[in-house]
């Protein structure tokens, strides 16, 4: 394949739709007779609901219904898999703080919206388990995305008996939210038995499924749009029970209903990133060779559904070790239940395991970047498969070479500018390369304009540009005579846009369906011509597939009030084919920032007395802000892979935050001498 | 958000009447506190009076004062340079507070008038004594990271918000309010009051009572003054604690010293006894940190917020090494 388009740092198509307003986002649709839901969500963690009082609710101007458990209507809320257990209001059980137990609907948002305030709620309450260390409710998932949840190779016990140099250490990861700037939002409308629902959800198709099962309708039945997301990063992955009670909603008052999240209720029913508590032992020898790893996993999940945080997967591959653990252990708490979000897995386990490795360094006085290359996996030991490629090499290279890693006096506390203590941190970021089935159909019109379609969704990574790159290179025409129509059920399917595999699947579709359609028209067909391709991954694969980076942070910490400022970030990814050198830096710099807030800022507080978060909104939940950004630099390492997919992407959207933390924390130990294992590192744990 | 009315007053004689005769009026300037509190239904006024078109917002020197209009924005006065030169601790408290977008609205008055940011009080859902009397306090025992060390009460443990008010009550500023009995002046450190077993009373004024300027009375202590503020991240948070700090330093010896707390109390934290301590010492490393230990000789954490004693005396030293070093 030779598509000198694609690879271009070319501006996003959508870009001036978005600055304009015009770019229509789930909750900018105003079908006629529109009226307004309102989410009314429990004010304890665990217990019962004993009354609710809407009679002074009805009462109000504008107010059409009021959905409790007591007038709803039979659902199948059931979950299964990564189609999470809703909350559609069917009993009086309360198993987590914000869970919903009613819906107003008003013919104005301010009237549903007051109504809603004035529903008077009797509680049973009952004491609640928020922390996993006070859970006695544990159990081993029997797996985690097709996977074992635990995973031995070699006698890692015994090597770690053996080994001359024995390190072990437990770190800790707070539940944080994901808070795209877009809240959740639905419009559904009922005609008959056919459900039409605008969403703000990272899968189109996906959503129309569960929608149909929950409903008991057949899935032809459903039509879900999403033409624009503001952000979804795992919380718009599933349906979560919102997008149902929009929908029953509806269906009760008989005209289309909008229902938007609140800020607040984005700490409620749509998944959060659980609280981990990781131990890890490394075995090495005096040179740092590495003879043994062990990860244990704790992580949190429902009371009544499960998710798993995957932390350990990562270092079942990363680094060559003949006897390796891994295993995951939930714990059942009183919140909700869990989800995908940002490198679900990766991020938090990166944080153990690069921390981990730090310490090694440290521990046998080792540069950290050569004990990484003493411990260089040349072959995926867990799978016993090769890479289909692999740069980490370079990315440590590059980046050590880009970021100034040689200035670094290794010695803790030994850098200072000013009063400011110095500190240098790197970490490794991997994450794996997904590929999903996905359809696409490329049109030429007569005119000679093209039209893709595919019925995945752009989250605000650059889908729209980057199909409409490969299409036009493909057919070797100018991008501005492509549109792409994405976002919508009646287009065909596509997979839901998570795991970083979008690129992969959807890109390689359209590839595929441009290549035959360029084929059809070199021997002669004529427009309006199209062609559809259903792409799809091998069913045996001889490679493993991963994405590799290094990331290289300069902090610096006063050493008085223990204020943690990054004033520098260099990332170096290797991720195969880049679509688009200006979306994918964006992809980067977007993650890597993201991992200051995990590093520093993000954690969700709860009440232990009521399991009532008390976070719950942007002034106590803190993500960095501008003055939060340091210099930043993301370079692109070259990467050629043959066999990752037809179009060599290997997907970018989540390695970026893989590593950070790490990397901060480690850097915080360079400047200061205190090793902090717990997220994210306050003030207060570095007041000596 | 319960319904409410709005209306616009033309001078503060109108408005303050309007607000007078309705218990549950309130008003508004830049709205940046007011709205948040109403979206919350933390705050459910009857009727919103706008005051913004009721008097300027100028910043006036004459002669060793200054005043400040209470409709002045925040970065009307940050910006002003007089009070860059002569108060550069008022300065410096406003530029550290909120985004400039904020900054752009809110004002003054409005400011020192902002309510507790404890997430408990902004929940309306929890027991807060401040909200409703007798409903209990549900910090003291709870999520406590940014609550009070200095001047709680067994019924309220909250710190005040304005980084501005620290600064005033180190700058030993007045208040001057219109209400329904005429005009007052009223000092800073007179202003606020201690929760004691009425967290629901947080200020001097009367019903209907309404802010119209401030006034900075300059001196070298003020001149040669500095706001250290300590958070999680660089921008846009409220105060894990904060310092207000100023010294006249004469040869090497202090003359005058002016030193507030801000994220450690429910009001603006003056600390006299450590003002005085500075006062005749030499301008050394070693009175300051003496200085900072007597600050927070009575400081008392609760659980999430221990260590704040320790952070806060760091920063008094901080604080005072800054502007000894300026001097």
């Amino acid at each position: 394949m030779n598509l000198p388009l694609v690879g271009a740092p070319h501006d996003r198509l959508d870009g001036p739709a978005k600055v304009t307003g015009r770019a229509t986002y789930a909750a900018d649709f105003s079908p006629a007779g529109l009226v307004h839901a309102v989410m009314v969500t429990s004010e304890i963690g665990n217990g019962r609901i004993v009354r609710i009082d809407d009679a002074e609710t009805r009462r109000q101007d504008g107010v059409l219904a009021v959905l409790t458990h007591e007038n709803a209507r039979r659902m199948h809320p059931e979950g299964h898999g990564f189609a999470f257990a809703l909350m559609l209001l069917q009993d009086d059980r309360i198993r987590y703080d914000r869970q919903p137990i009613a819906v107003v609907v008003a013919e104005s948002f301010e009237q549903a919206t007051y109504a809603a305030s004035l529903l008077r709620t009797t509680y049973e309450s009952e004491p609640p388990i928020t922390r996993i260390e006070d859970s006695a409710d544990r159990y081993t998932p029997e797996e985690i995305f097709d996977e074992p949840a635990d995973v031995t190779r070699g006698n890692p016990d015994r090597a770690f008996a053996g080994a001359p140099v024995q390190f072990k250490a437990t770190y800790s990861t707070p539940v944080e939210h994901h808070n795209p700037i877009e809240p959740s939002a639905t419009i559904a409308e009922w005609e008959g038995e056919r459900l039409t629902v605008h969403d703000s959800t990272q899968g189109v198709t996906n959503a129309r499924k569960r929608l149909a099962t929950v409903f008991g309708i057949p899935v032809s039945n459903v039509r879900v749009i999403s033409p624009f997301l503001g952000g979804g990063f795992g919380c718009k992955g599933a349906v979560w029970s919102h997008v149902a009670l929009a929908a029953m909603a509806a269906r009760a008052v008989g005209r289309p209903v909008k229902l938007v999240l609140t800020r607040p209720q984005m700490f409620g029913s749509i998944g959060y990133r659980p609280r981990t508590i990781q131990s890890i032992a490394l075995g090495a020898d005096r040179d740092g060779r590495l003879s043994c790893i062990m990860h244990d996993v704790l992580s949190q999940t429902s009371t009544f559904d499960e998710f798993v945080e995957p932390s350990a997967l990562v270092t079942k591959m990363l680094y060559a070790a003949k006897n390796v653990r891994t295993t995951h252990t939930l714990a059942r708490v009183n919140a909700a239940t869990p989800t995908f979000m940002r490198a679900p897995g990766e991020a938090t386990g990166s944080f153990a395991l690069e921390s981990a490795m730090d310490e090694l360094a440290y521990a046998v006085d080792i540069d950290p970047i050569e004990l990484r290359l003493r411990n260089y996996a040349e072959r995926d030991q867990s799978e016993n498969k090769p890479f289909s490629s692999k740069s980490l090499r370079e990315c440590y290279r590059i980046g050590a070479e880009k970021f100034g890693w040689s200035e670094r006096d290794p010695k803790p506390r030994s850098m200072r500018n000013g009063r400011m203590l110095v500190g240098m941190g790197m970490a490794t970021a991997t994450y794996p390369t997904n590929r999903a089935a996905a359809s696409a159909v490329v049109r030429m019109n007569e005119d000679g304009s093209v039209v893709v379609r595919s019925g995945t969704q752009d989250l605000g990574t650059g889908s729209y540009t980057v199909y409409a790159q490969v299409a036009a290179e493909t057919l070797d025409i100018p991008i501005e005579r492509v549109r792409l129509e994405l976002g919508d059920t009646d287009l065909p399917p596509a997979p839901l846009s998570a795991g970083s595999m979008t690129a992969a699947s959807v890109g390689s579709a359209v590839y595929e369906a441009a290549s035959a359609l360029r084929e059809r028209l070199r021997k002669g067909e004529k427009a309006p011509i199209e062609a559809r391709a259903d792409a799809k991954p091998q069913e045996h694969e001889r490679y493993s597939k991963h994405a590799f980076g290094a990331q290289f942070v300069r902090v610096e910490v006063d050493p008085d009030l223990g204020e943690v400022r990054v004033r520098r970030m260099v990332g170096a990814f290797a991720a195969g084919r880049i679509l688009n050198a200006k979306t994918a830096r964006s992809q980067y710099l977007g993650g890597m920032l993201w991992g200051i807030g995990m590093a520093l800022h993000e954690v969700t507080r709860f009440d232990e007395r009521t399991a009532r978060i008390v976070t719950a909104n942007l002034a106590d939940y803190l993500v960095p802000v501008h003055a939060d950004a340091p210099d930043m630099e993301a370079y692109i390492v070259e990467e050629e892979d043959p066999h990752v997919n037809p179009i060599g992407v290997k997907g970018i959207g989540e390695i970026g935050i893989t590593g950070v933390a790490a990397a901060i924390a480690n850097a915080v130990y360079h400047a200061t001498g205190i090793r902090v294992r717990d997220l994210p590192i306050a003030c207060e744990k570095l007041l000596r | 958000m319960k319904p409410f009315r709005y209306a616009r007053a033309r001078d503060p004689q109108e408005a303050v009447q309007m607000v007078a005769v309705d218990a549950a009026a309130s008003f508004v300037a830049g709205g940046t506190t007011v709205l948040d509190l109403m979206k919350d239904d933390v705050e459910r006024p009857s009727l919103l009076v706008d005051i913004n078109g009721v008097a300027g917002r100028a910043i006036v020197r004459a002669g060793d004062e200054i005043a400040i209009a209470a409709l002045a924005r925040m970065s009307d006065v940050a910006d002003d340079p007089e009070i860059a030169k002569h108060a550069p601790m008022v300065a410096n408290a406003l530029l550290q507070s909120a985004s400039p977008q904020l900054r752009n609205m809110a004002s003054i008055g409005g400011n020192l008038m902002q309510r507790t940011r404890c997430s408990y009080f902004r929940d309306i859902v929890a027991p807060c004594n401040k909200r409703r009397r007798g409903d209990g306090c549900s910090a003291i025992g709870g999520e406590n990271r940014r609550h009070a060390i200095f001047g709680g009460s067994e019924s309220c443990i909250c710190v005040h918000a304005s980084d501005l008010a620290v600064a005033l009550a180190a700058a030993d500023a007045t208040i001057h309010t219109n209400g329904p009995g005429g005009t007052r002046a009223i000092q800073v450190s007179d202003f606020y009051l201690l929760p004691r077993d009425t967290p629901n009373v947080e200020t001097a004024l009367h019903h209907a009572e309404l802010i119209s300027s401030v006034t900075l009375s300059l001196d070298p202590a003020l001149a040669n003054s500095t706001y250290v503020k300590v958070r999680d991240r660089a921008q846009y948070e409220f105060a894990l604690v904060s310092v207000a700090a100023g010294m006249e330093i004469v040869g090497g010896t202090i003359r005058a010293a002016r030193i507030a707390l801000g994220g450690v109390a429910p009001i603006p934290w003056r600390v006299p006894e450590a003002e005085a301590a500075l006062v005749g010492r030499p301008a050394t490393a070693a009175s300051y940190r003496e200085a900072a230990e007597i600050a927070l000789a009575g400081a008392r954490g609760c659980g999430g917020n221990d260590f704040k004693v320790a952070l806060a005396a760091n920063a008094v030293v901080r604080a005072l090494e800054q502007i000894g070093s300026a001097a």
